[in-house]
């Protein structure tokens, strides 16, 4: 079951004003419904986002499949999301991405059984004078290797 | 030669805390607001047409004449402002975002007021939310100062600026899929004709210009055409951001004026080439631009005659830059593996030519190619260039073309015919795990 809370509701309405169509706040009431269901899209939660649009759920669900950052399942706690496109490849995103799966033993789009981590390898994300670049949830690192990964991740056990 | 001797830098002076209102004001921020509303609306289009201003998107249109394109009259219409960037190699608007967010609201309001426009929606990637803050904290001053909003500066003038997070889509940022993902429909790219100053977002007229195009129109208002196009290259000037990565000594984003040498910004700007090696390749303007041999490099100008001139385009003037270790073949195959992710499967050609360019370019890089590859490589760019909705196919198909002619011997040496010859090493592959 999933229902929006009743804050997540107002801002719902306040998201619904910024656009002449009700449609064009499916995008942001869709990021408000990953936000409440723990950072992925139930069939439950989607459900809901069509009925505060009243839109169908096929065309909800869409609009959620075509864009990568619309989780369609569960991912962990933290989600690694390792850049491997050119800059950050050209500067050794491959060996930090080896690293990470042997580390975690897990490949793209896998979680960890403790549910900790997801790890995914991810489009470029504008890191580029910064590369190789991880984000962790919304938050970037940047200029890695493969201690300095080592040491992020010691970090999030704690 | 144009260079950075002198050179005054206007889109990310050295100023800090130019993201506070207070602080962008006391140096300059917002006159050029402040001249534009004392200016009537075909003046200002005017006064961008006279500086030259060219989109710093990757298109390189002329900034006044696309405004100029929006049809006089009541109509409700729209700006979209780009700041999806999501080209590999292209890192700069973010920095607009943080470090001088208000010079980008400044110069949305001057196409606003131009254009008779009273909505303004910034589309930025999903992933930059540390940027959407800044620039919502930033815009929220603004709000608070009376720049955005109702009767600004007094003028009877009104104008509301939303950000809208996208959600991980590279084709986003192509307008009309922009468009489409602002509605909230699937962000299929549009056909075109109608073009948007027509029939844009929600069916009305819009505009639909790059964060640092915005940011430019800025600082022509507050400096004067006239000072602005004595700025670089005479038929594409002004300030431009690079943003230079890969095997460089000091990567990052480095303001210029356009037409400075590409050597120049490789081996005095960014500190040359990582651990003393030599320059293999460099693609000038972000991943879908043509990639530039050594020989190209050395006479590369960064503008849009300067860099047709050694076949290629200015793109984002994203420069990525290749020492003589890398593996082109591999540097291909993962360009490729990326179009083929990102297309949004509405066109054939597209849908399935970028499937068949990575499964063949990673024939080349697993060892099992042959001539014939090579050959049906051609054949399908061929059938993918200029025969789609949108730019997608193109820019999916350039970056294979030009890489396979221009370093031929390279994608030779991988035929399964010469793999004995050139004694390459097969084992690589497991260690690239592309």
């Amino acid at each position: 079951m999933f229902s929006f809370t009743k804050e997540n509701l107002q801002r719902i309405e306040a998201e619904k004003k910024k656009y002449p169509t009700v449609e064009s706040a499916v995008m942001p009431v869709l990021w408000i419904a990953q936000e409440q269901n723990g950072n992925w899209l139930s069939e439950a939660a989607i459900k809901a986002t069509a009925d505060v649009l009243d839109l169908s759920p096929a065309h909800v669900i869409g609009v959620a499949s075509f864009y990568t950052m619309y989780n369609k399942q569960p991912v962990g706690k933290y989600h690694l999301q390792v850049c491997s496109n050119i800059s950050c490849s050209l500067l050794g995103a491959k060996k930090l991405i080896h690293h990470l799966e042997n580390k975690l033993a897990i490949t793209h789009g896998e979680t960890t059984q403790d549910g900790l981590y997801t790890f995914s390898e991810v489009e470029c994300l504008g890191s580029c004078g910064t590369a190789p670049a991880m984000q962790i949830n919304d938050d970037y690192h940047e200029n890695l290797t493969i201690e300095k990964m080592d040491e992020l991740l010691k970090g999030l056990e704690k | 030669m144009i260079s950075l001797a002198g050179y005054e830098k206007v889109i990310l002076p050295d100023i800090p805390n130019l993201n506070q209102i207070a602080v962008y004001e006391k140096h300059g921020g917002y006159e050029g607001l402040k001249k534009a509303v004392s200016l009537s609306q075909d003046d200002v289009i005017n006064e961008v047409k006279k500086s030259g201003l060219r989109g710093r998107g990757g298109a390189g249109f002329p900034t006044g004449l696309k405004w100029s394109f929006m049809p006089k009259g009541d109509k409700v219409r729209y700006l979209a402002c780009n700041g999806d960037e999501g080209e590999p190699g292209t890192f700069k608007d973010r920095q607009i975002f943080e470090f001088n967010p208000h010079l980008f609201i400044e110069g949305t309001l001057i196409a606003c007021y131009a254009m008779g426009i009273k909505t303004a929606y910034v589309y930025i990637r999903g992933e930059y939310v540390k940027w959407i803050n800044i620039l919502q904290a930033s815009l929220d001053e603004a709000y608070a100062k009376g720049y955005v909003g109702q009767n600004i500066l007094g003028k009877g003038f009104n104008t509301d600026i939303v950000i809208h997070r996208g959600a991980g889509a590279y084709i986003c940022g192509e307008e009309s899929s922009l468009m489409n993902s602002l509605e909230g429909k699937r962000p299929y790219p549009r056909i075109k004709p109608p073009f948007p100053a027509q029939v844009g977002l929600w069916g009305q007229p819009t505009t639909i210009n790059n964060i640092e195009t915005l940011a430019n129109a800025a600082v022509i208002l507050r400096k004067g055409a006239d000072w602005y196009s004595k700025i670089g290259a005479e038929k594409h000037p002004g300030p431009v951001l690079y943003g230079i990565s890969g095997h460089v000594n000091k990567p990052g984003v480095y303001e210029g004026p356009t037409g400075m040498s590409l050597k120049e910004l490789i081996y005095d700007v960014a500190g040359g080439i990582k651990n003393g090696k030599k320059l293999k390749a460099v693609i000038p303007g972000g991943s879908s631009t043509p990639i530039l041999t050594p020989e190209s490099v050395e006479k590369a100008t960064m503008d849009a005659d300067g860099l047709r001139a050694v076949g290629t385009s200015m793109g984002t003037a994203g420069i990525i830059v290749m020492d003589e270790d890398t593996d082109l073949v591999e540097a291909l195959h993962i360009l490729s593996k990326f179009y083929h992710h990102e297309s949004c499967g509405q066109c054939t050609p597209c849908r399935e030519g970028t499937g068949w360019l990575e499964k063949i370019v990673g024939k080349f890089a697993a060892g099992t190619a042959t001539q014939q590859d090579y050959d049906l490589l051609l054949k399908i760019c061929a059938n993918m260039e200029g025969r789609t909705v949108c730019a997608l196919a193109d820019a999916a198909a350039w970056p294979v073309r030009n890489t396979i002619t221009r370093f031929k011997e390279e994608f030779e040496a991988r035929m399964i015919e010469n793999k004995n010859k050139a004694g390459w090493d097969y084992s690589m592959k497991a260690v690239s795990g592309v």
